[in-house]
């Protein structure tokens, strides 16, 4: 249990998708303008995640991995490493998870739909979706660590968006330099934010 | 070469610069130009895979059926990205360890499949082709511009070699440890923007909220509304 916890701890502060690997940076940019916008792309993210990894970890284990295809007992299939095909089959099962959990959500929450329609669309070219699943191969995880791992770097993800969301709504009444009116500064605030968020990067857990 | 051809090359390096003002592909463009080295692999990398991508979803465009066309051309770039990333394996197996994640994420990279979306769904073959290639050197100048400005200062080098003498090994520079960390290249764009900005004034974003002009008087602008 303990290992999960820090499992999560982790893979929201520390390893934080936006502010340490920046990933997901050109939605991060463009999306936060608006807190309440900024609150629905962030719960999407967290859906989308929290689906994604353990799914593309079930596709890895039993279909890609090196000798994955050992469960069908066919002989020849035992031995075959189809993981260079990893890529491929991960953008597709993002897309068409989004795919399904629209028209799902349409079907029976249309409240939740109508909050999150516009950003369902978004996520799949969202490189923190992607970026998430690549890491869970890199590190290896199982299905019960790619879960809690797929939660925690979406809710790092929302964290951050809606924080920097925040800081942009206020900073909206403040005298900038003309230069760096808008998309200057939104740089400028997410780089001291991950500065801010480095600093998780001592606590040894 | 025609002007026609030439425009659709090198307008996209300077004049319509995917990354400084299109604000495609920012995600990578900070993860990885810590050193040159490795900064230049990905260009390579991304140019390669944007003038493809772009070449062969411009020769099945009339093709593909518009409801599905995403998908399509995730396709095209995942099946791209592949290869390439099989090949790095291959021929560059240390800095296709450093670039770690960054090159499957080249398929999610904004720059691709924006300039899929955007040029070559309307363009034959050739242009598009160009068009990739363009807007991946767009993506490179600032990416090795970056790259060139944090390898330099931070640890006084360019492409491992030693430039600039360290003071810890008997020279004279001191270097500038905040540099090598990643937020600085936020810092860097962000200060690039500002000067592009200072003097393309059209750039400039208008304001929501104007302020009130600082009375001489030493009243707070506030009070002076």
């Amino acid at each position: 249990m303990e290992h999960y916890l820090t499992l999560l701890v982790r893979a929201i502060f520390i390893e934080n998708m936006a502010l340490a690997f920046f990933l997901g940076m050109c939605t991060l940019l463009a999306i936060s303008k608006k807190i309440e916008a900024a609150i629905g792309l962030g719960i999407a993210v967290v859906v989308v995640l929290a689906i994604t990894v353990p799914a593309n970890n079930v596709i890895y284990t039993y279909l890609l991995a090196d000798g994955a295809l050992a469960w069908t007992g066919i002989e020849a299939l035992a031995s075959v490493d189809l993981s260079f095909l990893g890529l491929l089959s991960y953008i597709g099962v993002i897309a068409a998870i989004v795919q399904i959990l629209e028209m799902v959500l349409d079907r029976y929450v249309p409240k939740l739909y109508n909050t999150l329609g516009v950003f369902l669309p978004l996520i799949t070219v969202n490189c923190a979706i992607l970026g998430a699943s690549l890491f869970m191969v890199e590190r290896s995880y199982d299905l019960a660590e790619s879960t809690v791992y797929g939660l925690g770097a979406g809710l790092g993800w929302a964290l951050a968006i809606v924080v920097m969301a925040g800081i942009r709504e206020k900073l909206k009444y403040s005298d900038m330099p003309e230069g760096l009116r808008g998309l200057g500064g939104a740089f400028m605030i997410v780089g001291l934010m991950s500065l801010g968020f480095m600093s998780f990067g001592g606590i040894d857990i | 070469m025609t002007d026609k051809t030439k425009d659709i090359l090198f307008r996209p390096v300077f004049a319509d610069n995917p990354i400084a003002l299109q604000i495609l592909g920012i995600c990578s463009a900070l993860a990885v130009t810590g050193q040159m080295s490795v900064s230049l692999v990905m260009c390579i990398a991304l140019t390669t895979v944007t003038a493809f991508s772009n070449l062969f979803i411009s020769i099945v465009r009339n093709q593909i059926p518009s409801s599905i066309r995403i998908i399509v051309q995730m396709t095209i770039i995942a099946s791209l990205v592949i290869v390439v990333d099989q090949l790095l394996k291959a021929y560059a197996y240390e800095i296709s360890k450093q670039l770690s994640v960054f090159v499957g994420l080249i398929i999610t990279n904004c720059i691709v499949m924006g300039r899929a979306e955007a040029f070559a769904m309307k363009n034959p073959p050739l242009p598009s082709f160009l068009d990739g290639v363009g807007n991946g050197l767009g993506y490179s100048v600032i990416l090795m511009t970056l790259a060139f400005v944090r390898e330099l200062f931070g640890s006084g080098s360019l492409f491992g070699m030693q430039v600039l003498p360290l003071a810890t090994e008997g020279g004279w520079y001191i270097p500038n440890g905040m540099l090598l960390l990643p937020p600085s290249a936020f810092f860097l764009i962000g200060g690039f923007i500002w000067v592009l900005r200072t003097f393309k004034k059209e750039q400039v974003e208008a304001v929501e909220y104007p302020m009130a002009p600082n009375t001489v008087g030493g009243h707070a602008a506030g009070e002076a509304a």
